[in-house]
């Protein structure tokens, strides 16, 4: 591969996609219509691969050979999904069905007639095109700029996009030293969680001595609900495979490792095909471009640990072994994979890489804050309207992001707090919604950014079942190396099933606070020291939760069930015996249309009765 | 050590393509998770004769091979079942109460998390966030989803694939 032909590709490729995320009309273009198929696996598993190829079918059938059937990545608006849409005009399908690939064809394709009841429906009630839908405009597509532009099997589409060139431009225009200064003027961060300064690690990993270096990439995203880094693999693989030939080049390495969990099929299989796409186009391989810089790319698979998302206990499971920590220092800069010298960074942070190298760091160090720069990705979900993949300066309100491009709250309920982090992030209580989202002020209220994930909670959540629910997540994902993580964790866990049993005492909310100070200090790796950030943050925000639950028995929100009570309203029931029929431990009696009765001895409180009564008479108490 | 007592039943063949793969794998470095994840897509378990097999050829110890194989969740000592179904506990799941689904699964099968059921039909895992927070809570069957369901679809989803 050389410039010539590395340019020749995308004038010509153009011609097929430039016509795509725009309502302009393009003279010379191979296609009048582009009809865009999400195929993320949120789509995917919605059968957006069957809507594809029937729709291609129906095309081909039609002959209508002026349009372009294509799949590409994650849209970002996950809940109307699957999604479907028709540039240049702009048409925005969302739940469609493999049924309705002929309506499009023939109504909207042939007739030039939109499909009206199966247009995407905005916050304010009317259909529009996809880029003014109120949660997309909001939004600023950095790291995302190819998901759902591109097909992500197609690297002369990646090459149409300036795909390749910020290698070239680094490897045949600028030094090493000029990338790293370039990255760190740039003021990139870590996206993986910590937030440590991009370029410096960089700096630190070039300066290590060592006759062989390795470049890694952290695709472990293990938060539940969050799926940043699945969304750039399965929609932009190209740009970190991009991003890790410039980091390599920059640090002086020549062999690369993905480590990717197997749970994303999609996102591996993808980068599979984009891996060896570049190598047939001499991309990655020897003398890239025809200097002397050599690189390959290898993907391995994570087998389910959470742990191996932490860098050192990352390293070692490349190696094979169990995947557990090790004490830092030495750092992997200096001594990492295979005791060799080795940079990590997470797949968002190298999808941002190629713009930078390519616009220069003003065009990134402009956007966010003061110290946190440029844009971060979250996966909304939990209890919010718009669940799906968002992109936002640094800065943006908790409230903008929850109620502006979320779409706010389901059911009218109240918001009541978001969920940062993962099990290493806190609780935001609603009273903190006008905070800007970035690193520091994140940290400065007991919360983290972590990669990505951001879970709205409303009031139907009890804060003290939240904080168990991480707690028991870092006691099964814990590791066992350390005893403050494995023991530690074990015993908190336990002290918060006191507090939702109605066992707890004043005096255990104290002891628990001492524990979760005692676990974050002297614990071995990131998991450990972050375990109890869930249970810290939920104890300052919402201590009159815990409080309830140990002084009044009683749970506010109506979810642990050791304090709930299922009573029937006389007034309502009619007697028709639905429930005691139902009952799985026969707690139930009364006769035929004559009010019923509960016995709480028997009752196991597991709600069958309350989702069967067509009366609404079972209420909690 | 742990393992299932259902009878091995792997054969000749599957044994010589194992042996043939980790001889082509023994020269990479780090080659021991490779070589348990192609194990585990050949048999679809790790039974204590292919943990065997993995460290004769990879020359290294048995205990190294089951101390991988405990740690990571995906590697499983015990057979799956005709048809795996699976339980999203993510949190976008778990707070649109994926727990009452999970529970009534086990109750169901009468298995937990990890098991089989003895006509090997049905096995159970309760999962990490499995990606479609969209459609929580979400159960998979193979590569089936359902998404948003209550407790009582649970019923019908099960006979679906007992009548299949």
């Amino acid at each position: 591969m050389d410039i010539n032909r590395l340019r020749q590709i995308k004038e010509e490729t153009f011609k097929s996609v430039g016509n795509r995320a725009t309502h302009s009309a393009l003279t010379g273009m191979n296609y009048d219509r582009q009809v865009l198929v999400c195929g993320s696996t949120g789509c995917s598993s919605n059968n957006s691969q069957k809507i594809r190829q029937r729709l291609a079918e129906l095309v081909a059938e039609r002959g209508l050979d002026r349009v372009h059937v294509g799949q590409t990545g994650c849209f970002g608006l996950c809940a109307a999904g699957p999604v479907v849409v028709v540039y240049p005009d702009g048409t925005f399908y969302s739940h469609v069905k493999p049924e309705d690939a002929e309506e499009i064809v023939d109504s909207h394709l042939v007739n030039n007639v939109e499909v009206q009841r199966l247009l995407y429906v905005d916050a304010d009630g009317k259909t529009k095109p996809f880029d003014e839908i109120e949660s997309y405009c909001r939004q600023l597509r950095h790291a995302l700029r190819n998901c759902g532009v591109i097909d992500p099997e197609n690297i002369d589409e990646y090459i149409a996009r300036d795909g390749y060139f910020a290698l070239y431009k680094a490897l045949t225009e600028m030094s090493r030293d000029e990338v790293i200064d370039t990255v760190t003027a740039s003021g990139l961060r870590g996206r993986g969680g910590a937030g440590f300064l991009t370029g410096r690690k960089w700096k630190f990993t070039k300066e290590a001595q060592g006759d062989k270096k390795f470049v890694c990439c952290n695709a472990d995203e293990g938060d539940p609900g969050a799926f940043m880094d699945r969304s750039v693999l399965e929609g932009d693989p190209h740009c970190v495979i991009e991003a890790m030939e410039i980091a390599a080049y920059a640090v002086g390495a020549d062999q690369g490792y993905v480590y990717v969990r197997a749970e994303y099929p999609i996102a591996v299989q993808r980068l599979a095909i984009a891996i060896e796409q570049a190598r047939n186009y001499g991309l990655l391989g020897k003398n890239i471009f025809g200097t002397d810089f050599s690189f390959d790319l290898e993907i391995r698979l994570g087998a389910g640990a959470f742990v191996c998302g932490e860098e050192t206990a990352l390293m070692t499971s490349i190696e094979g072994h169990r995947g557990e920590p090790r004490p830092r220092p030495p750092f992997p800069a200096e001594k990492g994979l295979f005791g060799k010298p080795t940079l990590l960074n997470n797949v968002e942070t190298y999808a941002n890489v190629a713009q930078i190298i390519l616009n220069g760091a003003e065009s990134y160090n402009t956007i966010g804050t003061e110290r946190s720069k440029g844009t971060k990705v979250f996966a909304l979900g939990g209890k919010i309207n718009n669940t799906g993949l968002v992109e936002i300066p640094m800065g943006t309100t908790l409230k903008e992001i929850i109620y502006d491009i979320g779409g706010g709250i389901p059911n009218g309920k109240k918001f009541k707090a978001a969920q940062t982090g993962g099990p290493s992030g806190g609780c935001i209580p609603a009273s903190y919604q006008d905070i800007p989202i970035d690193y520091e002020s994140l940290a400065s209220i007991g919360s983290m950014m972590g990669s990505g994930g951001l879970i709205v909670l409303d009031e139907d959540n009890c804060m003290v079942d939240i904080a168990k629910f991480y707690l028991q997540f870092t006691v099964d994902e814990s590791c066992g190396k350390c005893t403050p993580c494995r023991i530690g964790t074990r015993r908190l866990y336990e002290m918060l099933c006191k507090v939702t049993d109605g066992k707890a005492t004043l005096e255990d909310l104290d002891k628990m606070e001492q524990l979760c100070y005692y676990i974050k200090d002297n614990s071995l790796c990131g998991l450990g020291q972050s375990a109890p950030n869930p249970v810290l943050s939920t104890l300052k925000y919402f201590r009159e939760e815990y409080i309830a639950h140990i002084v009044e028995k009683r749970c506010p929100a109506g979810v642990c069930k050791a304090l709930l009570k299922y009573e029937i309203d006389p007034s309502k029931c009619k007697g028709c015996t639905l429930c005691a029929r139902n009952c799985p431990v026969g707690a139930i009696d009364g006769a035929v249309r004559e009010p019923h009765r509960i016995d709480p001895d028997k009752c196991i409180k597991c709600g069958l009765c309350a989702s069967n009564c067509r009366f609404g008479a079972i209420v909690k108490a | 050590m742990k393992g299932s007592t259902l009878p091995f039943d792997g054969t000749p063949e599957q044994e010589q393509a194992l042996r043939l793969k980790l001889r082509e794998l023994k020269t990479k470095e780090g080659a021991l998770m490779p070589a348990m994840q192609f194990a585990q897509g050949l048999y679809g378990y790790l039974p204590y004769e292919v943990q065997s097999i993995i460290a004769d050829e990879l020359g290294v110890t048995l205990s190294e091979v089951y101390g991988v194989a405990t740690f990571y969740s995906q590697f499983s000592l015990y057979p799956k079942g005709k048809y795996r179904i699976g339980i999203c506990l993510g949190t976008a799941c778990y707070v649109n109460g994926s727990q009452a689904i999970y529970d009534r699964l086990r109750q169901i099968l009468g298995i937990d998390s990890g098991e089989c059921t003895e006509d090997r039909l049905f096995s159970l895992d309760a999962t990490r966030c499995v990606g479609c927070c969209g459609m929580a809570p979400v159960m998979t069957v193979n590569d089936d989803v359902y998404g948003r369901i209550k407790p009582d679809d649970v019923e019908k989803i099960l006979d679906k694939y007992r009548r299949a």
